[in-house]
């Protein structure tokens, strides 16, 4: 068995073939951005069937060429991840080996997109999305890590080697070494290297994504809770409420996010019991704005009501219950047949919450204040609508597109935070895979080895990308009606 | 306006002791003492030794107390320890005990005793955000005119090849939190594998001697994150400029685009950002721990950290109130700026 090279027998065709069609393209750019100092502008001209005419010249043809040189370059990169799928096992390379791991993901990618372009035009928002190609870019490389969390997390597909094992000998290894006899996972090779305790990066830094697309989102959520059960009575009826609310808002905005997280995180904190008290207060927003949210859509009902807030409540009030409950903290009196699952990493959770609420907080009450003049907020409270129905009911729905945004972003922003955490190294072990923990791991030894640190670094980069460049579509079609 | 300022005032000083006794509560509840106890004495101390050690340096007095007492407000402690020694507050090293003053707290200017360093809180403090100071000048200068310049050709002509470039760069930009564009760089610049070996990995040598060498990289991880943010919010002040009547005036009475940029729409255009320049200070706050801490720059980032990962109470209690005393002020700065900027707001 050999290592493996970075590309392989794939790489005697396409290196060069990807070199060449890339300098082309540089070389039209170039040319391109020169003649155009001197042309005319564009202008649209019509012909008399009404078809547009092209643009002749020295220029259009290059705009012609590049068009086609730029699907050049895409379609070599989309052979770099196809033409594995089909080669035997070892001659495509890691990067061939990787695209080979990551054969469901491919498929699911597709599937989606397949059927979201299919039927955009009924999908609202969403399918509106697939009309901008900045956010449909974002959409693939959200979607990529969503599928790869959920291969790993759900399937155990992926993964090469379990992210635990230690194999003597292969202690910061170059990518593509050769796994020794008895240790070979799925495959005989260490796909990206060993790390400095001798694990495998590929497999950590793909069940790392596990832990991100797991507690992000769900945080994220969380902190939306918070804000928007705060924020809309704020803004609503602002007075002394509001004064004393945006006070705390502020006051939690100007602590330093590390310092916060350093005064929250340790463990003599938590051995104190302040996390547990926080989850306790702050977990309980998703159960008030959910009960609120049947209470007066169903208000004038009271049959109707009662038989869909009960159930709600016992299965929410349950979860709510076994979230805050763990044993061996301060809040530890459910019976052990109750608790239906215990939170690991509840601190961090509970932290990234804290930090993220305030700010939705002020959005919210921003966009509340701006909205509760508008005439149908006028019109409801001459029908005599109650206070609730009005914020839920009438200025939520009305202010979603903004928040649908800010969700995007403060998804990837919250990707940063529990990337911030790990690289202190507070609140998760250090044998945690998730990416955070992995680059701090890695760039002790930086200058020596690069490959430990750089594949969590680029695959949290492309996630935070995709969620902004996602957010950025979703504003700008958003912004088209 | 006056009175404006005087209210925005009164405010941070009410945030200011709200953060400052949260901190202090936090860091003086029960576990974080013993752990100090432990870190001065030795770890293997009994619980009782633990409370003898925190009884005789004033520990267990009730919060307000304390808190009064580092604030300056209170006498500060004078207390006869189980050993017999008296030990005073505000008495340093060898003083008298007689001689010491009654009050030593931060409105006496006395910053405490860091208890991981063994020197003055204030002197660590002074020198620490000295070396940040001058890491934030470099970042100061890189970051603002090159995301204005981004900005502005970005939003000059809305919806062009150069706007679409620009505004992918700034998003990338911001999607790249400084420990994974710090360990990019010093992957592809500070190590011999792409052979473009041009940086120094460590910063450390530039905290007496900085040159283009050892403190570039740093320089540019923090201004990287915050460049892009600063650039969409001027691209979009100046996208909403560019299609004002006056502008559309302009063109139509034949000014040169250049001219229309430069002269109409630019000084319109960059109220927006100072705000948002000014507002950016907290953040690039958390960028200057990661960095300093990745590039072994020992700054106030670092202080942070040591201070934090320590329980080094007063020093952690320095440095929060120099952070959130910088937040606010920019707060207020930025608020005020905004007023002068923009004469269309007038605050009575």
């Amino acid at each position: 068995m050999e290592p493996l090279t970075w590309t392989g027998n794939l790489g005697s065709v396409l290196n060069p073939a990807l070199a060449i069609s890339a300098a082309l393209c540089a070389i039209v750019l170039v040319v391109q951005t020169v003649l155009r100092l001197s042309s005319a502008p564009v202008t649209l001209q019509a012909n008399p069937d009404g078809t547009l005419q092209a643009r002749g010249g020295v220029l259009g043809t290059l705009e012609v060429t590049m068009a086609y040189l730029f699907w050049a370059v895409v379609a070599v990169l989309f052979a770099y991840i196809i033409v594995p799928l089909v080669m035997p096992y070892g001659s495509a390379g890691i990067l061939g080996e990787i695209t080979r791991r990551l054969t469901p993901v491919w498929i699911a990618l597709v599937v989606t997109f397949v059927v979201s372009i299919r039927f955009k035009r009924r999908l609202g928002l969403y399918g509106k999305l697939f009309d901008s190609t900045v956010g449909m870019i974002g959409f693939a490389l959200v979607m990529f890590w969503v599928y790869v969390a959920a291969f790993v997390g759900l399937f155990d597909m992926i993964v090469t080697h379990d992210y635990l094992r230690q194999v003597s000998g292969l202690k910061n290894a170059l990518p593509g070494v050769v796994a020794p006899d008895g240790t070979e996972g799925a495959i005989p090779h260490y796909l990206l290297g060993g790390d400095n305790l001798a694990r495998d990066i590929f497999s950590r830094v793909m069940v790392g994504s596990v832990f991100v697309i797991a507690i992000a989102p769900l945080a994220t959520i969380f902190a939306f809770m918070v804000g928007i059960t705060l924020g809309l009575p704020a803004g609503y009826y602002g007075g002394r409420f509001d004064t004393a609310l945006s006070f705390a808002a502020n006051l939690i905005l100007a602590f330093p996010v590390i310092l916060l997280f350093y005064l929250l995180v340790t463990p003599e904190i938590v051995q104190t019991g302040i996390p547990s008290y926080m989850a306790a207060f702050l977990f309980a927003f998703p159960l008030i704005f959910i009960s609120v949210l049947i209470n007066t859509r169903y208000y004038t009902q009271p049959a109707k009501r009662t038989a869909i807030l009960a159930p709600v409540l016992v299965v929410l009030g349950w979860l709510y219950l076994s979230a805050i409950n763990e044993s061996g903290t301060v809040i530890d009196f459910l019976p052990a047949w109750m608790d239906l699952f215990d939170i690991t990493v509840l601190v961090v959770f509970v932290s990234v919450v804290f930090v993220n609420a305030p700010t939705v907080f002020r959005i919210v009450r921003g966009l509340t204040l701006d909205l509760r003049t508008r005439d149908y907020v006028a019109a409801a409270q001459t029908r005599g609508e109650g206070a609730w129905y009005i914020m839920l009911w009438e200025i939520l729905p009305n202010a979603r597109g903004p928040l649908i945004v800010d969700f995007c972003l403060r998804i990837g922003y919250t990707t940063i935070l529990l990337g911030t955490l790990g690289f202190f190294g507070l609140g998760l072990s250090s044998e945690s895979p998730d990416w955070g923990t992995t680059i701090n791991e890695g760039r002790k030894l930086l200058l020596i080895f690069i490959h430990p640190a750089l594949p969590p670094a680029m695959a949290l980069l492309s996630l935070v990308l995709g969620l902004n460049l996602l957010a950025d579509g979703l504003r700008e079609e958003s912004l088209k009606d | 306006m006056g009175l404006f300022i005087l209210r925005r005032i009164g405010i941070m000083i009410l945030t200011a002791l709200c953060l400052t006794f949260i901190v202090f509560w936090l860091t003086n509840l029960f576990p974080n003492l013993e752990k100090l106890a432990k870190t001065q004495g030795n770890f293997r101390m009994s619980d009782e030794a633990v409370l003898t050690y925190l009884g005789n340096n004033g520990y267990l007095q009730p919060l307000p107390v304390k808190y009064g007492q580092w604030l300056g407000v209170l006498p500060g402690y004078v207390i006869e320890g189980s050993d017999g020694q008296i030990r005073a507050r505000c008495a340093s090293g060898n003083e008298d005990i007689a001689d010491a003053p009654t009050f030593c707290g931060i409105l006496q200017g006395n910053w405490g005793y860091s208890t991981v360093f063994r020197e003055d809180a204030g002197s660590i403090i002074a020198t620490r955000l000295g070396l940040t100071g001058k890491l934030m000048f470099w970042v100061m200068l890189l970051m603002v005119p090159g995301a204005l310049i981004i900005g502005v050709l970005a939003g000059m002509n809305e919806g062009s090849r150069t706007d679409r470039s620009l505004s992918t760069v700034s998003i990338l930009s911001t999607a790249t939190p400084e420990y994974v564009s710090g360990v990019v760089f010093i992957s592809v610049f500070a190590t011999a594998t792409f052979g473009m070996q041009w940086f120094k990995g460590t910063a450390t040598a530039a905290m007496d001697d900085a040159n283009f060498e050892n403190f570039f990289l740093p320089v540019l991880t923090i201004a990287l994150y915050g460049m892009g943010y600063i650039a969409r919010m001027t691209r979009a002040s100046m996208t909403e400029v560019m299609t004002a009547q006056y502008i559309r005036t302009a063109r139509l009475k034949g000014v040169a685009f250049s001219q229309i940029v430069l002269r109409h729409a630019l000084r319109n255009a960059l109220i927006a950002p100072f705000t948002v320049i000014m507002l950016q200070f907290p953040f690039l706050l958390n960028g200057v721990v990661i960095v300093e801490t990745l590039f072994n720059y020992k700054g106030f980032g670092w202080t942070l950290v040591q201070a934090a990962s320590n329980n080094d109470i007063e020093l952690l209690l320095g440095v929060s109130i120099v952070s959130v005393f910088v937040v606010l002020t920019t707060q207020l700065i930025s608020d005020i700026g905004y007023v002068f900027l923009n004469p269309r707001i007038r605050i009575a």
